[in-house]
């Protein structure tokens, strides 16, 4: 049965409720955690069609919010704790931990602010889990973790925190360009029997209600997230997954290049929010 | 036993005698309701968090009895009052057996 | 084999009498919960207050914050889950006050209800009603 694009669009039209969220977010709140205030809102980057880029952390219930100020409160710490114990802890042939090179985990400040990145060496957009199986299956002589697995998440928590507060800034230049070009085209294009692109949701309707979820602009700053609906931190890439298999569409691979590429152009419009990781959202 | 699971607890280090402090305690434990399905179709059972307790010096503080209902990586927070310097001993009993505990000293200021 | 219209009437008239009836056997399970608590005694209205969101952002992880000063336990149950049971918060001589904090799992937009029983033998109760609801495309 053919369903005209036009109802299609009623149909998803009707889906969001223009009123507004009120209870559900406190829109001017601040994201403070131990004393340090978070970017959550700055001016978009040049090559946006908004102006103001906002963090999904201001979208979130007052609950929600508070969740995340406090890191005994955040869930999302347990990861961090559990990468910590795995940093030190001597895995494979080679015998070494993280530590051995890189001594404190401190040491990884920045890193997040600029995945993914442009691998010289491979000639490829690498994520930061394929830096961080590139130290264990080359220099640790271990088993490369799965993207998506607990181990691997955990890692990139550990990761991102130690840049928390500092603003994104992945490169979309040089080397990286032809990357974000195929991400940015991604972003803009309709997918599955809903047809819907990200920028559908994320960019022409943020801050508006679709059913009872408050819509954020779909920014990747607070990744790894601990997501309250599963109870556990949930990597880019899943995300993406899930939300293209909503649109009930053969959805790509977790790893896979297009993902990268799109998670090169996600993270590009969020350039200038602070990293989060691990955040806490719905 | 449940995988991975690992307590978080925070004390303060110190308080005056008498005074009231907050204690929370966080563990990581993915609290198997028993309401879900495998991809068979057959129920995964109930594998939880039964019980908490906090005790103090051998005292007691505070515990909870715990169902299907409370949040994978159980939250609690709550008070104790503090007569003197020792030791918190907080105690997780699993569905499985399994016991999971956590000591945190506090010294009076 | 042929049923006589009479026959079927006669039928479907005594399933809606049944239907009709109060059953026994059914009593409410949120009600038995409470009643083992309390033992069936009064519960008063003050002196438990039960903090919790009016829309949980998500079914999964709901906050909720109980205070009973002069409590002993405090059970929480959720009238509209499979099972009514959350949690049951015991308060021992060590504790500071009867403030309590967790997260809870709703299967859907319910009453929450608290019931204090008190170092008196008295019980109080308090409810709140939690919007739990559908996401968008994220579930």
């Amino acid at each position: 049965m053919k369903v005209s694009t036009l109802s299609k669009g009623l149909a998803f039209g009707a889906a969001l409720l223009a009123f507004t969220p009120g209870a559900m977010a406190d829109m001017n709140a601040e994201l403070v955690i131990d004393g340090v205030t978070l970017i959550t809102r700055a001016p978009a980057p040049e090559h946006m069609n908004i102006n103001e880029i906002i963090s999904g952390w201001v979208y979130r219930s007052d609950e929600t919010q508070a969740m995340q100020m406090d890191d005994f409160d955040n869930p999302g710490m347990l990861a961090v704790d559990a990468a910590a114990i795995a940093w030190e802890t001597a895995e494979g042939d080679a015998g070494k931990s993280c530590a051995s090179c890189h001594n404190d985990a401190a040491s990884m400040a920045g890193l997040r602010t600029e995945m993914p990145r442009y691998n010289e060496a491979a000639g490829d957009l690498w994520s930061l889990e394929e830096y961080i199986n590139d130290c264990r299956t080359e220099r640790m002589g271990a088993e490369a973790w799965g993207w998506n697995s607990t181990d691997m998440i955990n890692m990139t928590a550990l990761i991102s925190i130690q840049s928390r507060g500092m603003p994104m800034n992945v490169a979309i230049d040089g080397p990286a360009a032809p990357f974000w070009e195929q991400g940015r085209e991604m972003y803009y294009t309709r997918f599955g029997q809903l047809e819907l692109a990200c920028a559908n949701c994320h960019e022409d309707n943020y801050g508006n209600m679709i059913r009872a979820d408050h819509l954020s602009q779909g920014q990747t700053n607070g990744f790894p997230v601990y997501r309250l609906k599963t109870t556990s931190l949930n990597s880019q890439h899943n995300r993406f997954r899930g939300c293209i298999r909503d649109t009930r569409a053969e959805t790509f691979a977790i790893g896979s290049p297009e993902f990268k590429a799109l998670e090169l152009y996600v993270a590009s419009r969020g350039n200038g929010l602070s990293v989060e990781g691990p955040s806490v959202r719905n | 036993m449940a995988e991975n699971v690992t307590p978080r607890v925070r004390v303060p280090r110190s308080a005056a005698v008498g005074e009231v402090i907050t204690i929370k305690t966080l563990i990581s434990h993915i609290m198997e309701s028993g309401q879900r399905r495998d991809g068979d179709g057959n129920t995964i059972p109930r594998s939880i968090i039964n019980t908490f307790s906090c005790d103090f010096n051998g005292q007691n503080v505070f515990s909870v009895d715990l169902k299907a209902a409370v949040s994978a990586n159980p939250y609690f927070e709550f008070s104790a009052t503090v007569p003197e310097a020792g030791e918190f001993t907080f105690t997780w009993n699993d569905d499985d057996g399994s016991v999971y505990t956590d000591v945190k000293a506090i010294e009076i200021a | 084999m042929k049923i006589s219209r009479r026959a079927t009437l006669a039928l479907g008239g005594s399933a809606a009498l049944v239907a009709m009836l109060p059953l026994p056997a059914f009593a409410d399970a949120n009600d038995d919960a409470i009643a083992a608590f309390t033992g069936g005694a009064e519960m008063a209205d003050t002196g438990l207050t039960l903090t919790a969101p009016e829309i949980a952002e998500n079914g999964n992880t709901v906050p909720i914050e109980v205070d009973a000063p002069g409590a002993v336990s405090v059970m929480i149950i959720a009238t509209g889950n499979p099972n009514p049971g959350v949690c049951t918060f015991n308060f021992g001589p060590l504790a500071g006050n009867q403030h309590a904090v967790t997260r809870i799992r709703l299967a859907g937009t319910q009453d929450v209800v608290a019931v204090a029983k008190m170092a008196d033998g008295s019980f109080a109760k308090a409810s709140a009603n939690i919007k739990v609801t559908i996401g968008g495309c994220g579930g």
